[in-house]
């Protein structure tokens, strides 16, 4: 590192400590003491990013968390396609969720695959008083009459029916035996419970290990299912915008067999077949972390992280994966980069001269808070802010350890003051965040994308994911509409107004 | 005639707040008083007495039965009794299932918007021994019941139950204008049982209303779902309840907002009074085999 570097370094640390410390003079005494551990300026070399995690929201300021109900509707059960997922309560929490995170998949939805569609018992007053249990009862027989073509019923709960007590676990084994053990699965993932989806995400991987892998026990393999060498599941990948299919043909293509996709496109038999991979990889680790370990601990199947956002990390991931195998797989690894170097010069000889340089802040939710840094830094754009919304410590260490630099920025579970006056200071050249951020930074006249929904694009995961990701920032950044709003750090003074005499 | 009064009678279970409430309310009746009871329990027997029946259309039954508490009119609900006395049971779940504290909210909220509050001198709400949730607390909210009655006795736990109803009242005292109006002891035949009853009084900071005494007709009227104003009008049980009922009316707005005490106070309170033994501190989770042995 150069003389100026360093010393830009330096100014730049000194810059976001003076930051965080001016947000936090907003904030009443005992808040600001509370926040001030969220925030933090990266030091190279220090294992965490420096901020405590998975704590409680503090009341009054906006957080842009979720509940333990999108943790596991939302996230992680929603896009088993052939399923039914009943938002067991009143009506709100399945409206709101209705339709899904963009977790494409394929099938004829109403017929044999369901996620856009919603499934609520619409609580009225009378199912809180009476309790629901009857009610559910119902509507599993009504969904068997309407929907032979389901292949199982998940129950998520919402948060009277942890509150009135009902016995969903009941009905589900009740209706299951009726069904000729049909799989019925209830969540407990009320909304009230933990401080974030984050315990969502736990809950409903819980609620496979014992409603779907213990129930399958001793049982054959699923139908026609013939284990192979090569076997993988995709574990942590939603298929937003198609992430998943793109990941899953760079696997295929260099030899190995994707057996389940977790939980992006997936179905029901793919979960059963799971504990059949000889490997598990796992790209959204928040969210599907604990089953890969019951997988590991029970099953003895082990699991590796990986990273299929930009060349860089996917080549890294590719190698990393294949180590797990013999040299055909190495080799099949090999030939899969090369394959798609001429793809990957392409799109950095057309896009990096137009994004070098440019800086990004990032505030997002489960991994990509990390992951997406080296797809920028492909681009030769640099990520100078970024946080979790619910991630743990454990999501820290890998940023430190592996993605941020010297000097980043780094807010968890950012409140809107603090994200809005952060942007304000630091004028990125481009923020990625969610739909609620978007337009209160592009009214600032910081260009945006949204980066849960890939703003109605994607995929871009994998090779042909990257394309689609350096256009998308390209169209971002350098949209001629930039030019034609004044920037408000950027904006001359105005005159005087002169008052009417 | 002066403005709604509404009252409501709690204490521990099986102490005799329903049958207590029942004859007073009889009694406040023969003096001319119109009555609407509110029974805010879902075993549905608060007006028992009254109907001579146990209340088979209770709100909630109907409003389910109906689709919701919208589609129900109030003369669905509303009963009529001993001394044309007005009775309406907000009923509940089976035990074990569903909110009956959401459901006693669903009730009262109904029979308000409803006016069944209208042309009457008294509102009584008779609610279930423990207050378990906000449900239940729900008349001693704002705009609900002025007036709390406590029923107890002379046994170490009514006067528990008692000293946390208080600790219900006082929270909500601040925000509403509920007040305790005072102790009711029902007798039991413990030892000191009026003396400890006007002390425990005097510690929550209201005076003992009425004593009323032991005596087996009450039984006797209960076997036949009657009260005892209208079994046996004349025995001195009659007059006992018609004396508490007196009272209660000229409590009017001398209710309190109670001082309720620790546990360690009552059991200081207790032993005072030679209920309980001054017990040695080295002695408390011992069992009788490690006491033996030292």
């Amino acid at each position: 590192m150069s003389m100026s570097e360093t010393q830009n370094v330096a100014e730049i640390k000194a810059r976001n400590k003076e930051l965080i410390n001016e947000v936090l003079q907003v904030y009443p005494e005992k808040t600001a003491k509370r926040r001030a551990k969220h925030l933090n300026v990266h030091e190279a070399g220090k294992s965490d990013c420096g901020v405590k995690s998975n704590l409680k929201s503090i009341p009054g300021v906006m957080t842009i968390r979720g509940c333990a109900y999108a943790g596991s509707k939302g996230v992680v059960w929603g896009p088993i396609k052939d399923m039914i997922h009943i938002s067991h309560g009143p009506v709100g929490c399945g409206q709101y969720s209705w339709a899904a995170r963009r977790n494409y998949y394929i099938g004829t939805t109403g017929i044999d695959t369901f996620v856009t569609m919603q499934f609520t018992s619409d609580f009225q007053e009378k199912d809180i008083v009476f309790g629901g249990d009857k009610k559910l009862a119902k509507i599993i027989d009504e969904i068997q009459d309407l929907f032979p073509l389901n292949n199982g019923i998940s129950i998520q709960s919402e948060c009277p029916i942890g509150l009135i007590g009902d016995d969903i676990e009941a009905v589900s084994k009740v209706k299951s035996k009726e069904y000729e053990g049909k799989t019925i699965v209830p969540v407990r993932c009320e909304g009230f419970r933990g401080v974030s989806q984050s315990l969502g995400h736990h809950i409903a991987n819980d609620a496979i290990r014992d409603w779907v892998f213990d129930k399958a026990e001793g049982k054959d393999a699923p139908a026609g299912f013939e284990a192979t060498p090569y076997d993988v599941a995709i574990i942590g990948d939603y298929n937003i915008g198609g992430d998943a299919w793109s990941s899953r043909i760079l696997l295929e293509e260099m030899g190995l067999r994707v057996i389940a996709q977790w939980s992006g496109d997936g179905t029901l038999a793919e979960l059963e077949a799971t504990p059949k991979a000889k490997l598990n990889v796992l790209h959204c680790y928040r969210s599907m972390n604990y089953i890969s370990r019951h997988m590991e601990e029970k099953y003895g199947i082990p699991w590796c992280e990986y990273n299929f956002f930009g060349p860089s990390k996917i080549a890294e991931s590719l190698r990393k994966i294949a180590s797990y195998f013999d040299d055909k797989i190495k080799e099949g690894a090999e030939r899969v980069i090369a394959k798609y170097q001429a793809l990957v010069d392409d799109v950095i000889a057309k896009y990096r001269p137009r994004l070098e340089g440019k800086t990004v802040m990032l505030f997002v939710g489960g991994l990509r808070p990390r992951h997406v840094i080296g797809a920028y830094e492909d681009l030769g754009m640099e990520v100078v802010g970024t946080g979790y919304e619910f991630g743990h410590n454990d999501d820290y260490q890998r940023t430190a350890q592996h993605y941020v630099k010297d000097g980043t920025l780094i807010y968890d579970d950012v409140t809107g003051y603090e994200f809005e006056k952060f942007v304000e200071k630091v004028q990125p050249d481009l923020v990625g965040s969610g739909i609620k951020e978007k337009y209160v930074f592009q009214k600032m006249g910081v260009p945006f994308r949204q980066m849960h929904s890939w703003d109605y694009s994607g995929p871009y995961h994998g090779y042909d994911g990257f394309a689609i990701f350096a256009r998308d920032m390209d169209m971002a950044i350098n949209a001629p509409v930039w030019k034609m709003a004044e920037t408000p750090w950027k904006a001359k003074p105005k005159p005087h107004l002169m008052a009417a005499e | 005639m002066s403005a709604l009064r509404q009252i409501a009678f709690y204490g521990k279970g099986g102490i005799g707040k329903s049958t207590t409430s029942q004859n007073t309310l009889a009694a406040l009746a023969e003096m001319g008083h119109r009555i609407l009871i509110v029974g805010c329990d879902p075993k549905a027997d608060s007006t028992r007495l009254i109907l001579h029946a146990k209340a088979q259309d209770t709100i909630l039954s109907l409003a389910a039965a109906a689709g919701s508490v919208e589609d129900l009119e109030i003369e669905d609900v509303m009963k009529v009794g001993y001394q044309d006395i007005r009775c309406v049971e907000s009923g509940g779940p089976e035990p074990g299932v569903g909110c009956a504290g959401r459901g006693v909210i669903t009730s009262i909220n109904f029979l308000e918007e409803n006016g069944a509050y209208e042309d009457i001198d008294y509102v009584s709400y008779d609610v279930l021994g423990d207050v378990v949730c906000g449900g239940f607390a729900m008349p001693i909210r704002e705009n609900k019941a002025q007036e709390i009655y406590i029923v107890m006795s002379g046994e170490m736990m009514a006067m528990y139950a008692a000293n946390n109803i208080s600790k219900g009242i006082l929270k909500y005292a601040m925000s509403g204008g509920v007040r305790l109006g005072g102790l009711i002891c029902n007798e039991r035949q413990t030892d000191k049982e009026l003396e400890l009853a006007e002390n425990l009084a005097k510690k929550l900071g209201t005076q003992l209303i009425y004593f009323v005494p032991r005596d087996n007709i009450v039984q006797h009227a209960e076997l036949r779902r009657m009260t005892v104003l209208e079994y046996a009008p004349e025995s001195d049980q009659a007059n006992h309840y018609r004396e508490l009922a007196r009272r209660i009316h000229n409590n009017a707005g001398n209710g309190v907002i109670p001082t309720p005490i620790t546990m360690d106070e009552l059991e200081d309170m207790l032993m005072e009074h030679g209920v309980i033994k001054t017990i040695d501190e080295s002695q408390v989770g011992k069992t009788a085999a490690q006491l033996e042995l030292a």
